[in-house]
């Protein structure tokens, strides 16, 4: 996982509440692997209609958007299906922070193990920097993960992001990385736990 | 004496391998299901050329890409039948057992796992699909994970999880007649909002929800992730025992007398604190039906739909005007007034036994104005409706009779709503583009799809129960 640690880019602003998975990749591309490019199909069926013609008012379809490596969304930002592949659209777009109210929780937790950086800040701010964006479509938005700061036009805001997985943004570590350390500590607790709930274990005549 | 616990509380220390001082605790997961989705997983393992840790924890399911229509032995879409191979491969390689679509037990995952006897109280159980939730029911903790984390599941049997705030609804009171589980849970969601409880760990209590049966709270527990919740759980009692009871997975005996023992102190202790409650009064709630794009936009079906003209904050209004004009609805449109083109009755909500037997009470001897598609949540409860005679009633009202799997829910097996086209549904998201694109979704109970059904139009069930058993 590469590492994060300050951004500079375009922002596109994206004003949805509940702007969930199946918006951001429709369920027909769930059976692609990432190498086929999801990344071309991220937010598919906003940017196109049924015949393929490019929908020119959704936002990341404008001039100044379309290379934006940030996202700024609104309420509940990727809720619904757990679908990963909806972080890896996002992120193969190459999109690398998603700033919004609230997110999904599956979601939030698909994301930090692909490194896509979360930034949480209230609802009068998202609107706030939405609204400079939309004024000022090429203003660059900075996201620093060290100081947990965005910086918007002559605005900074402070954003709260879980502080563990600030740290594993910072320095690109994996879970399965942390859990080798701890092999140990699960066998102990797999052969305890068999003596204390046997129960636990499916009834294998079946 | 110590601290009194809630149930989430006990669930959790249950499972706790580590705690670190960042908060980070590593869980035992006691039951890992799979399914076709989870092929990004099992290629992680191939990357790193591992093995599963505990097959024996582990079972798959074909359900997201099984055909419910036409030959299942032999998929005419290629694509779908590469889908299903693919966990039919994976799951061999590693030793996981799996119901393919060679077992008579094949079904959705979340139905299958209760049926089974796999899901039991006081389980941990993860599976790469947010419907997870669902096996709360029997007072396991459950919930979904994305595909790294199946991958990390698959190689360690554990994971890194924050313990969440604890939440518990309170449904007291007695749902009159012609209000479901799906009603209630549908009112809760309008209540606390898409993401009312986002991160939260939800206990469901009160007399409505004891007095719900195991499917029941099986279809409530389904939708907590509708609430944005991780997980959502009932206490266990003699109801979810006597449900368990001689599953083929569940423990037998001797030892399964032990374990009711045991799953008996699964509930919350008296004075125990939860970090929200919400209360609810039973009575209060209507047959409800959804009129949006996010399960939040339900309302009683006596309602109309929202004006976003009389809509102060415009915000909101911006968001009720999209969602009308992507569902087609006119503004303020009463909602009995709106025309179904199709019905769906079926998916990990509302496809168990007594969801067909609610529809099939208020479909007996009437007709369907509109075509629809009935799919059992297992390929048991087809057999045992088909038993009961349920699919002829179906058939008989124009209905189509057909095979379990997640089917029209998320359409990717290929049964799909037509863009335009407005479906009563008994599914769990309402979503623009879920059923297929441009598709417009109503979600509702199995006996509120009946009467959508019989009427053309979303309609109240209850008059439609005058002189019935249901």
């Amino acid at each position: 996982m590469d590492k994060f640690s300050k951004l500079t880019a375009a922002a596109c602003p994206i004003n949805q509440t509940n702007l969930n998975t199946d918006q951001i990749l429709p369920a027909r591309y769930l059976k692609w692997t990432r190498a086929m490019g999801i990344g071309k199909v991220l937010f598919q069926d906003l940017r196109f209609d049924a015949e393929g013609k490019e929908n020119p008012d959704f936002p990341i379809n404008r001039p100044a958007w379309r290379n934006a490596r940030i996202v700024v969304g609104g309420r509940n930002f990727g809720c619904g299906s757990s679908r990963e592949a909806a972080v890896y659209a996002l992120y193969d777009y190459g999109v690398r922070v998603v700033i919004a109210p609230s997110f999904g929780d599956i979601f939030s937790g698909n994301a930090i193990q692909n490194g896509l950086v979360l930034a949480m800040v209230t609802d009068d701010e998202a609107a706030e920097i939405m609204a400079a964006l939309q004024q000022t479509p090429e203003l660059p938005v900075t996201v620093d993960l060290e100081q947990q700061t965005i910086v918007c036009g002559n605005r900074t805001y402070s954003f709260s992001i879980d502080p563990v997985r600030r740290m594993r943004l910072l320095n690109g570590w994996d879970d399965i990385a942390l859990t080798e350390s701890y092999r140990d500590r699960i066998a102990t607790f797999k052969t305890d736990d068999q003596a204390k709930r046997p129960w636990a274990i499916p009834h294998t005549s079946a | 004496m110590s601290q009194p616990q809630t149930l989430i509380d006990k669930l959790w220390a249950a499972h706790e391998i580590v705690c670190r001082e960042d908060g980070q605790s590593l869980l035992w997961v006691d039951r890992h299901y799979v399914h076709e989705g989870s092929f990004h997983a099992f290629g992680k393992l191939a990357e790193r050329g591992v093995a599963v840790a505990e097959p024996g924890l582990t079972f798959g399911v074909a359900d997201h890409y099984v055909p419910t229509r036409g030959s299942r032995r032999d998929i005419a879409n290629p694509e779908l039948a590469r889908m299903v191979r693919q966990v039919e491969e994976n799951t061999a390689k590693h030793g996981v057992k799996l119901f393919g679509l060679d077992d008579p037990r094949q079904g959705i995952v979340h139905v299958v796992g209760p049926e089974q006897g796999l899901t039991l109280p006081g389980l941990l159980i993860v599976c790469g699909d947010s419907h997870t939730s669902t096996h709360g029911a029997l007072g396991a903790y459950a919930f979904g994970i994305g595909a790294s984390e199946v991958a990390h599941v698959l190689m360690t049997q554990a994971i890194w999880q924050k313990k969440p705030p604890r939440m518990r609804i309170t449904v007291d009171g007695v749902a009159t007649p012609g209000v479901a589980a799906k009603d209630i849970v549908l009112a809760i969601i309008a209540h606390v909002g898409a993401d009312g409880a986002t991160r939260h760990a939800i206990e469901f209590a009160g007399s409505a929800i004891r007095a719900l049966s195991i499917e029941g709270r099986l279809t409530l527990c389904n939708m907590s992730i509708e609430a944005g919740a991780r997980c959502g759980t009932v206490a266990p009692d003699e109801k979810t025992f006597a449900y368990l009871k001689g599953r083929p997975y569940a423990p037998q005996g001797a030892e399964f007398d032990r374990a009711v023992g045991e799953w008996s102190s699964l509930t919350t202790d008296r004075d125990a604190q939860f970090d929200r409650d919400v209360k609810l009064d039973a009575k209060d709630i209507a047959p409800t039906v959804t009129w949006g794009t996010s399960p939040e936009d339900a309302l009683p079906i006596d309602a109309s739909v929202p004006d976003p003209a009389r809509e102060p904050d415009e915000a909101r209004a911006s968001y009720l005007r999209g969602a009308l004009e992507y569902m087609g609805i006119a503004p303020g449109r009463k909602l009995t007034d709106i025309a179904v083109d199709r019905v769906f009755i079926g998916s990990c909500t509302n496809s168990r036994i007594e969801d067909l037997r609610a529809a099939a009470a208020v479909l007996a001897g009437r007709t369907s104005k509109v075509p629809g598609l009935v799919s059992a949540g297992s390929t048991l409860i087809k057999r045992q409706a088909e038993e009961e005679g349920l699919d002829r009633i179906f058939l008989d009202a124009g209905l189509e009779w057909g095979e379990s799997g997640c089917s029209m829910c998320v359409g990717i097996n290929g049964d799909l709503v037509a863009s335009g086209e407005r479906c009563a549904s008994t599914t769990n998201r309402n979503f623009r583009g879920r059923q297929g694109p441009g598709a417009r979704t109503h979600l509702m109970s199995p006996a509120m799809v009946a009467a959508a059904a019989i009427n053309g139009h979303l309609a109240d069930v209850r008059p439609l129960l005058a002189g019935r058993k249901v």
